[in-house]
């Protein structure tokens, strides 16, 4: 009796419904994943799913999973960055779809300066901030002095700093390839220092201290969202932005800082993958890259919480890596895509299935108060 | 100067389509955020029908069929969104944020895996091809040549207007986005009329996608979704103030800047500019930037947009 009683007030927590929640999400994705495996091949199925959901753990050797297990949290923290950039602007009311155009924007500016320049990796670093947080307060301007939804511009923003991007690192591009220089060979003062974190993990060269950064920042960013005054006034604009304004709150400044530290955010995370030397900027791709998208499957599947997302950016970042993994012969890696994006389909039904939840609760309660409800009865008529 | 014309007004036909899609949908009190992957499926559907249906049929049957399985390929995908905004009061931008991702890497995969499984291994592209389908969809007069889909674009225009302002249907749908709390109480089903707008939304989106790749190209890397079209097709919504007459002018304008992209080499003065290709492909964006800022202030939308509708709330 005592025990049911402990699992109720488990299931009556917000935080454990949320976990519930995005567990359900992605068990749905990967279920759907796995049908859709079946339909194009029946036979190397389970071991496609398998190849998705294992990643680095596929490695038997010790201390390779550990080389693959670093390069999946390098590629995981920029995606954290993204997400992080993606809810904060969420928690003041503002959907930062822009946040793979601010991530663009961020490698262009530290590529930039890295090769152009040869800036040290601490100026490359602040500059990709600024860049992104450049983009964000276009954005942010547009939404307050001239009405335009943030979604779209944001949309139109991606566009533009992608072309402009391919663009400006044509001068730094490598004269053979489309890609642009090795940071290693021009300038590997830009590189992102390790402080020995690598020795952890086997010597992968790509690990730095990117990833300690990505997760400190998802600290910062819960304190100032949930300690902060400044983050209480941003989450009141957000909430009410008419109770706000009459409150005293500068509301056109809140909403603009906001997609300001949001773009900072997204256009660090980049700085954080490309100041690693792991990959190189293609000058010719010609879509967007999907670090930033991904980063909104990250963030609602963290539900919308900083430290949530910590745990949701390596999920999806693992499985994304596993996708790389699977039998060529039948099947491609865009299936771990097709994974992430129905998760975040399923994520959108978080809010319905939290109401529901309660929903059952509150019978349960009604039930259990009429029980004992008619317990006394009886025992009144007992006496 | 004939090819500008000629794309300008496909790139049109593609966005008056589907922003008259994203209108009824809008309308009815559903935000589509999900037209670009709507475009994608459409295409989808449109691109597989055109290479395995036989050629032998002749233009009529081929031109109806491709039209159709794109109209309902855009249809099917559009309930994702009417199931969970409508049924479920998901989020409507996180749906269709969604769907979008959703329909990139379904038909990459879909069409990876056909081209694996066709060609034994060998061709592991995301490519479908339609050369010969496609020639049946143009009709040449002189060196001008026009495509069938522009006129149905045209149909579409006339009929939309007609529909929207014209027809019971179409003002009870606008109430639903108005006010739906009103419109239930004269015993409109709310549900119901949002369903419709979501639907037409994807049959006239599914329609736009196919326009879209077979505008230009004879074969479709699905790798590549749509380029940010349904996005921009939103845009000319809005500045088309969610109107169909304005709708056609905003999608004209937005087209002749997407076609100069394709076309300006063949002018003398652009090539005089000497500006690289990358400017004309961020052309259409910067345009719908700068004329959103001109123009959203005075913008309006449907009053109870995004916003699900639930009987029991007051």
């Amino acid at each position: 009796m005592k025990k049911q009683k402990q699992s109720l007030a488990l299931l009556r927590n917000d935080g454990f419904q949320t976990l519930l929640a995005s567990l359900l999400c992605i068990l749905g994705g990967l279920l759907v994943g796995y049908l859709v495996l079946l339909a194009i091949e029946p036979s190397g199925a389970g071991g496609a799913i398998k190849a998705v959901m294992q990643n680095f753990l596929r490695y038997p050797n010790h201390k390779l999973q550990m080389k693959y297990l670093g390069q999946t949290l390098v590629l995981a923290a920029p995606l954290l960055m993204c997400a992080l950039s993606v809810l904060f602007a969420y928690k003041v009311g503002m959907f930062n779809i822009g946040a793979a155009g601010q991530y663009v924007a961020g490698a262009c500016a530290c590529l930039y300066a890295a090769l152009k320049w040869n800036l040290p990796w601490y100026l490359c670093l602040l500059f990709a901030m600024v860049a992104g947080a450049l983009l964000g307060a276009i954005s942010g301007l547009l939404k307050t002095a001239c009405n335009v939804n943030v979604v779209i511009s944001g949309i139109m923003l991606n566009w533009i700093a992608l072309y402009m991007t391919n663009l400006i690192l044509l001068q730094v591009k490598n004269p053979t390839s489309p890609y642009t220089k090795l940071i290693r060979g021009t300038n590997p003062g830009a590189l992102l220092p390790s402080f020995g974190l690598e020795k952890l993990f086997n010597g992968e060269q790509s690990v730095t201290i990117a990833i300690p950064l990505a997760v400190i920042m998802a600290v910062v960013v819960w304190v100032i969202l949930n300690k902060t005054k400044f983050g209480y006034e941003l989450k009141a604009t957000g909430l009410n932005y008419n109770a706000a304004k009459y409150c005293g709150m500068r509301e056109n400044r809140n909403i603009i800082l906001t997609m300001m530290i949001a773009g900072a955010l997204a256009g660090m995370g980049a700085a954080l993958l490309y100041l690693t030397g792991i990959e190189e900027w293609e000058t010719t791709i010609s879509s967007v890259p999907a670090m930033g998208f991904n980063g909104i499957a990250v963030a609602f599947l963290g539900g919308l919480s900083p430290i949530g997302s910590i745990l949701s950016a390596f999920f999806i970042q693992h499985i994304t890596s596993g996708g790389g993994n699977v039998d060529l012969q039948f099947y491609c890696a865009q299936i771990s895509s097709l994974i992430s994006s129905l998760i975040i389909f399923l994520c959108a039904f978080v809010g319905f299935f939290k109401f529901y939840m309660q929903e059952k609760l509150r019978k349960h309660d009604e039930k259990v108060a009429a029980a004992a409800q008619t317990a006394t009865n009886e025992e009144g008529g007992n006496e | 100067m004939a090819l500008l014309i000629q794309y300008t007004l496909l790139f049109a036909s593609v966005l008056l389509l589907t922003a008259l899609g994203g209108c009824f949908s809008e309308r009815s009190g559903v935000i589509n955020i999900g037209l670009e992957g709507i475009m994608v499926m459409g295409a989808l559907g449109g691109a597989l029908c055109m290479k395995f249906i036989p050629i032998s049929l002749g233009a009529p049957v081929v031109i109806l069929a491709t039209i159709l399985i794109s109209v309902a390929f855009g249809m099917l995908f559009s309930l994702l969104l009417a199931v969970a905004a409508i049924n479920f009061k998901a989020d409507q931008t996180i749906t269709g944020t969604a769907m979008n991702m959703l329909a990139t890497a379904a038909a990459t995969v879909a069409v990876k895996a056909m081209n694996t499984a066709m060609s034994g291994g060998s061709d592991v592209s995301s490519e479908i091809a339609y050369t010969t389908a496609r020639e049946l969809f143009m009709i040449r007069i002189g060196s001008f040549t026009i495509n069938w889909f522009v006129l149905v674009a045209g149909v579409v225009l006339v009929v939309s207007w007609v529909v929207l302002y014209k027809t019971r249907f179409g003002l009870r749908l606008m109430a639903c986005g108005e006010h739906p709390q009103a419109a239930d109480s004269v015993g409109i089903n709310v549900y119901k009329m949002r369903y419709a707008g979501v639907l037409i939304s994807g049959a006239l989106g599914g329609l736009g996608g196919i326009v879209y790749i077979t505008a230009g190209v004879n074969a479709w890397k699905f790798e590549n979704g749509v380029a940010g079209f349904g996005f921009l097709a939103l845009a000319v919504m809005i500045f088309g103030a969610w109107q169909p007459t304005k709708i056609a002018l905003a999608a004209l304008l937005f087209g002749f800047f997407r076609a100069l992209g394709n076309v300006y080499t063949g002018f003398d003065l652009l090539m005089a500019l000497n500006m690289p290709s990358v400017v004309y492909n961020m052309l259409p964006y910067i345009i719908s930037l700068v004329v959103l800022a001109f123009t959203s202030r005075k913008s309006r939308a449907p009053k109870a947009e995004g916003v699900p509708y639930d009987k029991g709330s007051r």
